[in-house]
């Protein structure tokens, strides 16, 4: 059941009917693992992984992301979930981890321009009770995100007809 | 002008090449006729690669080979298969099978001796027999048997100048993987008529419906087996050229012999990307075995939907569908199919009269092209129709 899962997270195109004849399982079976796991919230949703840089600029908009650490002074009782669930609750951030190092919240912020980012920090983020300082590092380019590269594959070097 | 040598002058070029002669020719060709992983070689292997590049590693090494990478691959074998060979005088690094085959060969043969070889099999396994002076004896193995070698029929075909059986099992062209008893049957043969056995393993790690069996484990074989491996296929290192020999310390030594005087050694830079292969995590491996899987299970169920008789291959990356239905033979299907509907698949008859009434098909190919290979070929069989 696992290599379902592994195999859907791969490819969300998959239809159960392939899946069920590569792992060699029941077709229904296979369908009713999705739905329970669509149902119950392990599947969460189903997504394309698009590369932006690669979109042509009449179509794409401009989307500036930066990783921002953010260093928090906890509190007795709740350390520092509190603070990074109010951080979380914002849509202009797209991740929050508490991390070990020198800072203690690792966050991921996008928005139409660095402008965008800037105010979204000073203004919102480091305004947050208990947040001690941040620091800020824009991306300039993506060359892989969640495993997958950005850069063009490379063709295939094989001769058409081998022994 | 005096003549060519008459023995390498009378084998004929390879059935294959007349197709990629063709399919070369083509651009939207979706080709079936790779006989090699379409995955590149792990990153951490290709960086142990550069990384020996850097570093200077541009010299000969022994002529057996890296002492390190000898001992890795006697280890491996141990605790794979369970196999007990000597790193040291047992143990050989070659450029490929391809090398492998014919140094061992070189070294069995007399002038005249007989080499028996169950087919369809892959295409060089003949003329290495016959430019090392013996003679190949085909004996045919049958689709319906699962291309089981049959070991009665084998015997029939022995006689007194017979020296050895030449084995490739997972197999290429057909993906079949031979039965521990049909093996064992072999052996038994050649412990009763004195004869030593070749076994081509390159595609051990790739079996899906059982473990394979390493011909040299197998109880009386060890001290008359050649054993062939290599990298090419599980750690998809085609182009790489490295293999290895592992068999009985005299059969080992001759293999040196011959070795140190025509190919010296192996490649330094790919033998230490071989070291990285073996001794670095295996999940790499794993990962590509599971998706050749997939894709073979996909793949061969397709072939019969479309009304292509297919046997369950069990290991390689090779579908050996019969084309009976069609009324044409091999050859004309796999000329017709690449001019209509530009699928390049490799006549069977290539690998042998066995082969006949089939095609290759390799699977290690990515998917949406197998699904696009099939349409084409149900096409095709719908207008011949």
């Amino acid at each position: 059941m696992r290599r379902i899962l592994e195999l859907l997270e791969r490819d969300a195109q998959l239809r159960p009917d392939t899946i069920a004849t590569m792992l060699d399982l029941p077709v229904t079976q296979v369908s009713e693992a999705i739905t329970a796991w669509e149902t119950s919230g392990a599947i969460r949703r189903y997504r394309a992984v698009i590369d932006w840089d690669a979109v042509d600029a009449d179509v794409a908009t401009e989307t500036v992301t930066a990783f921002i650490d953010v260093s928090v002074a906890p509190a007795r009782g709740v350390g520092f979930d509190d603070v990074a669930t109010r951080i979380a609750r914002f849509d202009e951030v797209r991740s929050v981890y508490l991390v070990s190092g020198s800072q203690d919240l690792r966050c991921t912020v996008t928005g139409t321009s660095i402008r965008a980012v800037s105010d979204f920090i000073s203004q919102k983020l480091s305004t947050i009770d208990r947040v001690r300082s941040t620091a800020t590092h824009f991306v300039l380019k993506t060359y892989k995100r969640d495993g997958d590269a950005f850069s063009s594959p490379e063709p295939d070097h094989r001769l058409p007809v081998t022994p | 002008m005096k003549a060519l040598n008459s023995v390498i002058a009378a084998c004929p070029p390879s059935g294959i090449r007349r197709f990629f002669d063709i399919a070369a020719e083509m651009d939207d060709v979706i080709s079936l006729g790779v006989g090699e992983p379409d995955f590149v070689t792990p990153w951490r292997i290709r960086e142990a690669g550069i990384y020996a590049l850097e570093h200077g590693y541009t010299t000969y090494t022994s002529n057996a080979g890296l002492p390190r990478l000898r001992e890795l691959i006697c280890a491996d074998l141990a605790t794979r298969y369970g196999a007990s060979y000597g790193p040291g005088d047992e143990c050989l690094i070659t450029t490929g099978v391809s090398e492998g085959l014919d140094l061992a060969l070189r070294v069995l043969l007399n002038p005249g001796d007989e080499v028996i070889v169950p087919e369809p099999c892959y295409v060089a396994y003949e003329p290495c027999v016959a430019f090392a002076g013996g003679t190949p004896v085909r004996v045919p193995t049958r689709w319906e048997d699962g291309f089981a070698i049959d070991a009665d029929v084998v015997a029939a075909a022995i006689t007194p100048r017979t020296k050895a059986i030449l084995i490739g099992s997972p197999a290429n062209p057909t993906g079949a993987v031979q039965p521990r008893a049909a093996l064992e049957a072999l052996v038994r043969l050649a412990l009763e008529h004195d004869l030593y056995l070749i076994s081509d393993e390159i595609y051990d790690r790739l079996t899906y419906t059982g473990a394979h069996t390493c011909l040299g484990t197998l109880p009386g074989a060890r001290e008359r087996t050649v054993l062939l491996g290599g990298f090419s296929k599980a750690h998809a290192m085609t182009g790489w050229r490295v293999g290895w020999i592992c068999a009985p310390a005299p059969v080992a030594e001759l293999c040196v012999r011959v070795h140190q005087y025509t190919m010296l050694c192996a490649p330094h830079v790919s033998q230490l990307a071989a070291v990285e292969a073996l001794s670095g995590p295996d999940a790499d491996v794993d990962a590509m075995v599971a998706d050749y899987d997939r894709r073979r299970r996909v793949f061969v169920k397709g072939l019969r939907e479309i009304g292509l008789d297919c046997p369950e291959p069990g290991g390689a990356f090779y579908a050996f569908p019969s084309i009976r239905s069609s009324g044409l033979d091999s050859e004309t299907f796999a000329d017709r199919l690449l001019h209509a509907e530009h699928v390049a698949v490799v006549p069977g008859s290539v690998f042998g009269p066995s082969g006949e009434g089939h095609v290759r098909c390799s699977y290690a190919t990515a998917l949406p092209q197998l699904d696009e290979a099939l349409v084409r070929i149900d096409r095709f069989l719908q207008d011949i129709r």
